[in-house]
């Protein structure tokens, strides 16, 4: 590589400058490439040469940070495997990977990620990290949790933290789980406050217990505003007696994520909360093509700050503290005190809970958020209660 | 790989003859093909990284800096892509020296059956690329009888293992079927069956009493029962399990059956010519049929080996894991051959396992290997370009120019 390098380019610069040098330049390129190749390797040398002549002309940095960074405080080693929606989700793979950067960063140490594109990946992804030699592997997602369980039990001095998963119980092994249907009984009620339509939908990425946990809440919530406002506001996408619904089938931001949320807008939901990593960009597309005056809940993240591309979308999100409890887990493990009592995020500890209305503040009801807080109240004081087949059991 | 004994040699240069052959013919190109994919990987590997971008941006200034970002992000990518398929020399215990070599043989099992089935249908002029339809339904079959029936040990395998393959053949048998009986073409059927496969597994795992566990929400199978997982060969460490000893018999049964057996050689003289072999009295209608169903049986193998190898404790609908795919790719680098089909899985494997070192330890995204990979398969596909990249005699041009060239546009 080095040395075709070295070779290429002299050529890139002297075919630039004078034109006479090219022709025994490029007779040394002759013994590799045919005539048809070269024609086209010229053309496109002459356009990497133009690009390198623009750029390469910065001066270097001085040299005693010119490699890399200093030195690591210990060898903590944290790693990170995602599920398929990957680092750049906006959502819920990213804030857990947030996480682990702002420990590392606090600890002074490196840390290693793994992203996987299915189901099939899981495995060699979490074994690939025991080969690293990692301290700790955070899997994120209640989907990996087959493959964290084999390594975990194949590798008693690696610890392992799942989030959104609290079925594994080993020594090693911490779960990090979230009583979301509090927050997301919120947002359904904020969204039913909302809807003009009087109908609000939702559909998840998959039918497990962690999406249909938002489901559920969501539903909740706007039962509860239709029993509090005696309204009749509908809910479409999630039944919550029958535990059935609309699912896209995985979390990927894809044409069926966009169908579905379609279905959801041709029965007048004008309030749509998509629940999986993702798929609320194929939402937002499905939206804006139909021209109708519709928002979104975004979930996770506080979607309007992770993705500002749908700002003008977002009613509010309902949000999951993957982000501190990553960073809680990693700094904990870092410190060599890890343990594997569960972490379950709440209303309470604000390990869930709903974003600012931000751009909407001022469209939605007046009254809206003093009754959200009324109800946050009732929720934490266990006046209000949510409950989800779902919901951790503690 | 064996083209000699297809030219009658002569006599007195054998040697140069056979030298050409090897040269100019299939196997040195595979060779070529994937060293020229592995330099194409090393360059994608290069320009797309961060710390190679920033130290060409002051090329002029300090030009060693970008050559040393160069050598440490490309070498690291293929050092780590070796210690992810072949050894760990980095790794804390015996072990996990050792895993990556077993991880790849793992990796390679479901290639090399696909690729069989793949390669056999290729070989009768089919292109089978429903393999994903067909792992599917075999995955589904060999679980449902793993979870369903209670049955000794070693006996329960082999029932399993049965129930998928003819599960597997029964769906590419219906392409063979339609093509034979009403000519629709095999490629748009087995497509076709793909979807349909994918759907109505995904209907099944979500509908209770059919594929979902029971008093489960999740579009997820029941795990599938002890007796039926196939045994690990070197202990719980390792995933290596007896899956790739069967896809060893069945390479050599396909062997057998496409070099020695008279069905073989019916196949072969449909695959060369359908007309030809009307005419010489073989019934070209059963062949087709007869091929997929083989063909179908051998890509079901790969969907049994993930339900009882890879992930006994329950599928979802992502089992094929793009195996079917990966397998036209392994028949293509192996030229259809069973041995040569061997070798590419194994290699494909390789790729797999390590790639996802690659991505673990140096942060090069898994997108680069899967480039490489069909770089791989583009050079394979361009015997012409290979040879004329690195000056390669073209196999007897010098004496037999026309049947050259019919055997160059064959091999596109």
């Amino acid at each position: 590589m080095k040395k075709t390098y070295g070779r290429a380019r002299p050529f890139v610069t002297l075919g630039n400058v004078s034109g006479t040098t090219a022709r025994t330049s490029a007779s040394i390129l002759e013994d590799t490439l045919t005539i048809t190749a070269r024609r086209a390797g010229l053309a496109g040398l002459a356009v990497a040469s133009v690009i390198a002549l623009f750029t390469a002309c910065a001066p270097a940095p001085s040299s005693d940070n010119a490699s890399n960074g200093g030195e690591k405080k210990n060898d903590f080693l944290p790693c990170m495997v995602s599920d398929s929606g990957g680092f750049d989700d906006h959502s819920f793979n990213q804030l857990g990977y947030e996480g682990l950067v702002a420990a590392s960063k606090d600890l002074g140490v490196s840390f290693k990620k793994a992203e996987s594109k299915g189901a099939s990946d899981f495995d060699p992804n979490v074994s690939s990290m025991v080969d690293q030699n990692c301290n700790l592997i955070i899997t994120v997602g209640f989907l990996l949790k087959d493959a964290t369980e084999k390594a975990a039990k194949a590798n008693p001095d690696v610890d392992f933290a799942t989030m959104d998963d609290n079925e594994i119980s080993l020594p090693n092994v911490k779960p990090i789980i979230f009583d979301t249907a509090q927050a997301a009984f919120l947002g359904g009620y904020a969204a039913a406050s909302y809807s003009k339509t009087g109908v609000v939908g939702t559909f998840g990425g998959m039918q497990i217990p962690t999406v249909t946990i938002f489901m559920d809440g969501f539903v909740d919530g706007v039962k509860y505003f239709n029993e509090q406002k005696s309204k009749n506001v509908k809910v479409v996408g999630w039944d919550v007696d029958k535990q059935n619904g609309s699912f896209t089938g995985g979390f990927e931001a894809n044409e069926t994520a966009k169908n579905t949320a379609q279905g959801l807008i041709d029965q007048n939901a004008d309030v749509i909360m998509p629940v999986g990593g993702p798929i609320y960009q194929s939402a937002a597309q499905a939206i804006r093509d139909s021209k109708k005056d519709i928002v979104m809940l975004g979930v996770d993240a506080d979607v309007y700050e992770s993705d500002p591309t749908v700002k003008d979308l977002l009613l509010t999100s309902v949000m999951k503290g993957l982000k501190q409890s990553a960073e809680a887990v990693t700094k904990t493990a870092g410190e060599g005190k890890f343990d594997n009592s569960p972490y379950v995020g709440t209303l309470k500890n604000d390990g869930v809970g709903l974003a600012p209305f931000h751009d909407y503040a001022s469209k939605v009801d007046s009254n809206l958020e003093s009754e959200i807080a009324t109800i946050k109240k009732g929720i934490i004081d266990g006046s209000i209660k949510v409950v989800s087949p779902s919901s951790p059991k503690s | 790989m064996s083209d000699e004994k297809e030219i009658d040699p002569r006599r007195d240069d054998r040697f140069s003859e056979a030298l050409r052959q090897i040269m100019g013919g299939s196997f040195m190109i595979s060779i070529l093909a994937v060293v020229l994919a592995l330099i194409a990987g090393a360059f994608l590997i290069a320009i797309t990284d961060p710390t190679v971008q920033k130290t060409a941006g002051y090329f002029f200034s300090r030009p060693t800096d970008m050559f040393q970002a160069i050598w440490n992000v490309v070498s690291g990518a293929y050092t780590s892509l070796f210690q992810g398929s072949i050894f760990n020399f980095q790794s804390t215990s015996a072990v996990r020296a050792i895993r990556p070599i077993t991880e790849t043989l793992n990796f390679a099992t479901p290639l090399i059956a696909g690729g069989l089935g793949v390669g056999l249908a290729f070989r009768v002029g089919m292109f089978n690329i429903g393999g994903q339809g067909q792992m599917l339904i075999a995955a589904a079959c060999a679980g449902w009888v793993g979870w369903s029936f209670p049955l000794p040990a070693g006996l329960h395998i082999l029932v399993a293992l049965i129930a998928g393959m003819a599960g597997g053949a029964v769906w590419a048998g219906i392409a063979g079927f339609l093509k034979a009986r009403t000519g629709a073409h095999e490629v748009i059927v087995t497509i076709m069956l793909n979807y349909v496969a994918l759907y109505l597994i995904s209907y099944l795992l979500r509908t209770p009493g059919a594929l979902q566990e029971q008093g489960s929400n999740n579009p997820k199978s029941p795990a599938v029962l002890p007796t039926a997982v196939f045994p690990h060969l070197l202990g719980a460490q390792f995933n290596l399990n007896i899956g790739i000893l069967i896809v060893l018999v069945a390479t050599i049964v396909v062997w057998w059956l496409m070099s020695r057996s008279s069905l073989g050689f019916r196949f072969r003289a449909v695959g060369e010519n359908p007309n030809a072999a009307r005419v010489a009295g073989i019934s070209v209608k059963n062949m087709y049929t007869y091929s997929m169903l083989i063909a179908g049986a051998l890509v079901g193998l790969a969907g049994v080996s993930q339900v009882l190898g890879t992930s006994p404790e329950g599928f979802g609908s992502g089992i094929d894991a793009g195996i079917g795919f990966d397998a036209i790719t392994v028949a293509l680098l192996g030229r259809s051959k069973p041995w040569g089909i061997f070798v590419a899985g194994i290699l494909f494997g390789a790729f797999k396992a390590g790639g996802f070192s690659m991505q673990a330890a140096n942060d090069i995204p898994i997108d680069i290997v899967l480039v490489v990979q069909s770089l791989i398969v583009l050079f394979i596909a361009a015997p012409p370009l290979v040879r004329a990249i690195f000056r390669l005699p073209t196999p007897g041009v010098a004496r037999r120019k026309r049947t050259s060239l019919t055997r160059e546009v064959a091999a596109k």
